[in-house]
């Protein structure tokens, strides 16, 4: 039997889902980029103080401040679409014999991920 | 009648044409008019030779699945309205091999549907009566079990458009249906199609499978929690006999 095939080329902009998906997948390079920056910062750290205040003051210029903008943009992009399927990567929740809502499991992972940040965030703060 | 639409059809005839082209019809309708209702308006009054899949008109058999506006859709309940005073482009299902106009040829799904064992394995049917099950059990398996075959998420996932040995969504979540059935002890033969690289780890999770199915099956769900029990199967095996 004859048949056509289409071609899979440009399937990404065809669209505004997959482009999502595409934006999610490239969100991870810059994750990475910002792990990298900081497990520098922990290298230049264990060198000693002058190789510390060094990589501290890189990172106050300009470039660099604009990758971390793009970068905070992106992580919490990645974060959003990881704890959306959260539920969906995971067995059936139950409590007391009742499904927990997909969307009550979402709202947590949320809750948890602010709280958390906070109180690191006041941590870092008073020191 | 006093609306018309225009609805542009994929048009691909094996024996004639080398690739498809467009061909656009002008179609009056109600609102109250499928998009396969305009399908079957042209077939009867305009062009007799469009050739495309139907049967139940209500969403239950799965026969009209197509790309509509590029999105997968069943045409029995997708209206002509929601897409007036612009004009409905009608597409065969992605990523599958096209056999003539609208038509595509999903022999791959079925041969892969079979793989999955879609059936209760079970060696201890109850002598007398039936098997029984708590409302939690039923829970566990009843939203897969509502696949009706449309193949929307085939067309809805790009990694079976680009990798098309990828066992797929509809599949995997029918293979789930039967692995999370209390009654049923087939996992164990299931389980090589979960662990292969054509299995559950073809799946990037896009997602998209779950945003079109019709009935909420949620294919995603299923192939992703699997991943988790692929990778139970993959360490546990040292502690099995």
């Amino acid at each position: 039997m004859k048949t056509y095939t289409r071609p899979m080329a440009g399937w990404w902009r065809r669209n505004p889902y997959y482009l999502w998906y595409m934006l999610r997948e490239a969100s991870c390079l810059f994750v990475t980029a910002y792990a990298l920056v900081l497990l520098a910062g922990l290298f230049r750290l264990a060198q000693g103080k002058q190789a510390y205040e060094a990589w501290l003051q890189a990172l106050a210029s300009p470039l660099s401040l604009a990758f971390h903008a793009v970068a905070l943009v992106l992580v919490l992009y990645h974060a959003w679409t990881w704890f959306r399927v959260m539920p969906r990567t995971m067995p059936f929740l139950r409590i007391g014999g009742r499904r927990v809502p997909d969307g009550f499991i979402v709202a947590s992972a949320f809750a948890s991920s602010i709280v958390l940040s906070g109180a690191l965030f006041i941590a870092v703060w008073q020191l | 009648m006093s609306k018309t639409i225009q609805i542009e059809c994929l048009r691909y005839h094996p024996e004639t044409d080398t690739e498809p082209h467009y061909q656009t019809y002008e179609v009056p309708f109600t609102d109250d008019m499928s998009v396969l209702q305009g399908l079957q308006y042209i077939k009867d009054r305009l062009d007799g030779s469009l050739t495309f899949r139907w049967s139940c008109r209500m969403a239950i058999c799965g026969s009209c699945g197509q790309m509509v506006n590029g999105v997968p859709l069943l045409g029995c309940e997708t209206f002509l309205r929601d897409y007036y005073p612009g004009k409905v482009r009608v597409e065969p299902l992605n990523h599958f091999p096209i056999v003539r106009d609208l038509a595509i040829d999903q022999s791959d799904f079925l041969t892969k549907l079979e793989a999955v064992k879609p059936f209760l394995i079970s060696e201890n049917v109850p002598e007398k009566g039936t098997f029984r099950q708590t409302p939690e059990q039923m829970e566990d398996y009843y939203q897969y079990s509502k696949c009706i075959n449309c193949l929307l998420c085939y067309a809805a996932c790009p990694q079976y458009g680009l990798n098309s040995s990828f066992t797929g969504p509809a599949a995997l979540a029918l293979l789930h249906r039967y692995n999370a059935d209390s009654r049923d002890e087939g996992t164990s033969e299931r389980m090589k199609l979960v662990n292969a690289e054509d299995g559950v780890w073809g799946c990037t999770l896009v997602g998209y499978c779950s945003e079109v199915c019709p009935k909420a099956v949620d294919p995603a769900r299923a192939v992703n929690q699997n991943k988790i029990n692929s990778a139970k199967d993959y360490f546990f095996r040292f502690f099995r006999k």
